[in-house]
């Protein structure tokens, strides 16, 4: 009797294949909130409650903004696939640690509804949401996203532990101190020049092993997120052990800003010139954006080809306003650049197909 | 796991249930469906009516045409009834034979099984008679893929042994139980097709049928050229098109054939069944398939005759120690779910899975978030994201331009897809969409 009515039961048919891998979107999107929160956590550390605050009201505001507006648009709930979560997360590590906390509401709330939702929800947003809202606060609240830095100790923006004075004045040193490291690179040659000084010091200070040290383990000021180039590499290596990231988008993103830094200095006779490329690497929101925010599924290149494209474009984007822009750093616009070319990348990248003789046209 | 590197995928193989178990002969069924097509081509003609007595491994069904295989009776009976069936390739005429009289074929005086003194032509006139059709899976009528039109050069014979579909451990185990055989059914192909060279391909994770087929090649030590590489286990390592890349370091071109590039692949059953044609003209009316999957009691290696309903297979394995929740003929990668135990064997049945529900992943799908995961495992490159997205939409003229007939419908995009959707099943809808005659009336 009991066969008989396991016989009769209806049976599942569908198209093959018949097995999955066990990979599905929750997987994907919480492997990453998991591998940005040592990063995240360290910021807490270093900056205390205000980035605790930011990362709380960051990710709050855009799992809320996620519910409300899946509500209105008569959706599906997608808040608990961890998108959202990122979104709000890689936004808040994008504000400077003394940027009110409404600004971190003000960008999740924009970067889900207006850039992600709007445009269709998660798959069909052309921008990676944090970072467009990261334009959005830089452009209305500039002031907020380029001064509201911690200050260790008096003025000091650059380190907790003050470097060594490299020879200079003491009034000349505190007001380079001022800046964040890219801040220094930028205002560095202006503040020298004022005192009657030649650049000569400022690049012993950034070459220096005690600056690269302080960038390598997150001690230095910057965006809550984008201090720890140790932590954001572990979180980095664990998503390409996962596979969720591959290599193309950060090696060819890192190589290019290393060889334009490697070339540039050279060329202008820098004597620390060595070491400039390893400074552009660690410092600003390099790392968090080669490995966390250009490789965004939905707003990076389909194929491996395009991939590399894409991590180079992105790389000269961000040299080139490194060194000529209007900010000190240029990591958010260059990716949000490339991001806008991605249709254009996919369709030269198309890949041959199996036996082709000729690409094909179309 | 998620797979961005290099082309294929490497789902977990799942053939330890039945890996190793020998062959055993299931009892034969008391009733056979037997469908007048189970190959690529024409369906056969009809050459029993209703109320004869057959023997067993008599002629039922007559090759129509060019394209086309003979089928066979594959028990002594009377034939109850010649009508249509649900089949694994939809409902289709067949042959239904109620067991009666004695088993003349299986019991009969063995002939010599010596084929020295035959042609090719010879070898493929009985290879032709026993209605042997490709036993991977795609039934394609081996005489025809034995008979390449003039003008193609064929060097090369593949014999392919990659098995690289999980659960299914059939060729696996033939090559283990009979590495003689395939020896021998290596050289009379190659003899059919007029050429001394042949490859055997076996992916290496099948250690021992490796060391076997070495084994009796180092014995037999034939005159002809038969080499055994070693494979990496990777799906779609047996695909045609992937084999011959692997082992000869040949891409045939886009929308042509193996033959194109001078080579013919053949299965390593197909090989049997070529041997059993030509030494014995033996027709082809069982053949060994592996009984897999969490739901079947007694899963494993089993002889089948062809046309034995699946309920059947179930009571002589055991039943069920869980309700199935999909059955699967073939292998979980490309084969074909099929609604009901009813449903009987066919040549090119390879395996039957009793998939649990936990098994047979379903899940409803999520848009595409372009993650780039099927572009990296497609094995003919193709971009099966924008392929999906296209059809979604019901834009069969997107779709024309990202060359779904390319597709060799191995699954790979829907085994990695991280938001479950369903794009080997889009492509082969963009495949029957953009067909040229279709396409003009649409």
């Amino acid at each position: 009797m009991k066969e008989k009515e396991q016989r009769e039961q209806l049976m599942l048919v569908s198209s093959a294949p018949h097995i999955r891998s066990g990979e599905s979107i929750p997987k994907v999107m919480w492997s990453v909130v998991l591998a940005l929160a040592p990063a995240a956590a360290y910021s807490v550390y270093l900056f205390g409650t205000p980035a605790l605050v930011l990362i709380g009201v960051g990710v709050g505001s855009a799992v809320l903004a996620e519910v409300l507006i899946r509500l209105l648009l008569r959706k599906p709930l997608t808040a608990l696939d961890g998108s959202a979560v990122i979104t709000g997360l890689l936004l808040a590590m994008n504000l400077p640690p003394a940027a009110p906390g409404w600004m971190a509401a003000v960008g999740s709330v924009f970067a889900v509804i207006v850039v992600k939702q709007l445009f269709g929800g998660l798959g069909f947003n052309l921008f990676n949401p944090a970072l467009a809202a990261r334009a959005l606060l830089m452009a209305s609240w500039p002031v907020y996203m380029t001064t509201a830095w911690h200050r260790f100790s008096g003025e000091n923006v650059l380190s907790p532990a003050s470097l060594n004075g490299a020879g200079l004045p003491p009034a000349v040193y505190d007001t380079l101190t001022r800046a964040t490291p890219l801040g220094l690179l930028r205002d560095g040659p202006r503040i020298l020049a004022d005192a009657g000084l030649g650049t000569e010091p400022l690049y012993q200070i950034v070459s220096s092993p005690g600056m690269m040290k302080s960038l390598f383990m997150g001690n230095v000021g910057g965006c809550i997120g984008e201090t720890s180039a140790l932590l954001l590499l572990a979180g980095a290596l664990f998503l390409l052990f996962r596979k969720i990231i591959t290599w193309h988008i950060p090696a060819a993103y890192a190589g290019t800003v290393a060889v334009l830094a490697a070339i540039y200095y050279f060329a202008t006779g820098c004597p620390c010139w060595r070491m400039m490329p390893l400074f552009h690497l660690l410092s600003g929101g390099m790392v968090l954006g080669a490995f966390f925010m250009a490789t965004d599924m939905v707003t990076s290149p389909v194929s491996r080809k395009g991939m590399l494209l894409f991590g180079a474009g992105c790389g000269i984007i961000t040299f080139v306003i490194r060194l000529w822009g209007g900010y000190p750093e240029g990591v958010s616009y260059s990716i949000l650049i490339m991001n806008a070319l991605v249709p254009l990348i996919d369709r030269l990248t198309k890949p041959k197909v199996f036996g082709a003789k000729e690409r094909p046209r179309s | 796991m998620f797979s961005r590197f290099g082309w294929g995928v490497h789902p977990p193989e799942s053939k330890a249930g039945t890996k190793g178990l020998k062959f055993i002969n299931l009892p034969i069924p008391h009733t056979c469906y037997i469908p007048l097509q189970q190959h690529v081509g024409a369906p056969a003609r009809p050459a029993v009516n209703k109320g004869d007595l057959v023997s067993e491994g008599q002629l039922i069904g007559s090759a129509d045409g060019m394209i086309s295989a003979h089928v066979h009776s594959s028990i002594p009976g009377k034939v109850a009834d010649i009508a249509p069936v649900l089949t694994v390739y939809g409902q289709q005429m067949a042959v239904i034979i109620e067991a009666e009289g004695s088993f003349s074929a299986s019991g009969r005086q063995q002939p010599s099984g010596d084929w020295s003194a035959l042609s090719g032509a010879q070898i493929r006139d009985r290879v032709r008679d026993a209605g042997v059709v490709g036993l991977g899976g795609a039934a394609f009528p081996t005489a025809v893929k034995l008979s390449p039109p003039e003008g193609k050069k064929i060097d090369t014979l593949i014999v392919n042994g990659a098995e690289c579909e999980p659960y299914l451990t059939v060729d696996d185990m033939l090559m283990q139980s009979f590495p003689d055989a395939v020896i021998e059914g290596t050289r009379i192909a190659l003899t059919a097709l007029g050429i001394s060279s042949a490859v055997i391909g076996v992916e290496d994770n099948k250690k021992a049928a490796i060391a076997a087929l070495k084994k009796a090649l180092a014995q037999l030590n034939p005159r002809e050229t038969i080499k055994i590489k070693k494979l990496g286990t990777r799906y779609p390592q047996g695909a045609e098109k992937q084999m011959i890349e692997s082992l000869l370091g040949r891409r045939v071109p886009s929308g042509g054939l193996p033959m194109d590039v001078g080579v013919i692949v053949q299965n390593v059953g197909t090989i049997l069944a070529i041997r059993d044609a030509a030494a014995y003209e033996m027709p082809l009316f069982s053949r060994f398939m592996t009984v897999a999957g969490r739901a079947i009691a007694r899963p494993g290696n089993y002889k089948v005759r062809i046309g034995m309903r699946l309920a059947d297979i179930v009571d002589e394995c055991g039943g069920f120690v869980e309700p199935p929740a999909k059955i699967v003929m073939g292998g979980p990668m490309c084969g074909v779910s099929v609604p009901s135990l009813d449903i009987p064997v066919v040549k090119g049945t390879s395996g039957v899975l009793f998939l649990t529900r936990k098994e047979a992943t379903h899940a409803d799908y999520a848009p595409c978030i372009r993650c780039g995961a099927c572009v990296a495992a497609c094995p003919i490159r193709l971009l099966p994201c924008d392929l999906g997205n296209a059809m979604e939409k019901d834009r069969p003229d997107l779709a024309l331009k990202l060359n779904p007939r390319d597709c060799i419908m191995c699954g790979c995009c829907s085994y990695v897809c991280p938001s479950r959707r369903p794009l080997s099943h889009f492509i082969k809808l963009a495949q029957e969409r953009t067909k040229p005659d279709t396409a003009a009336q649409a």
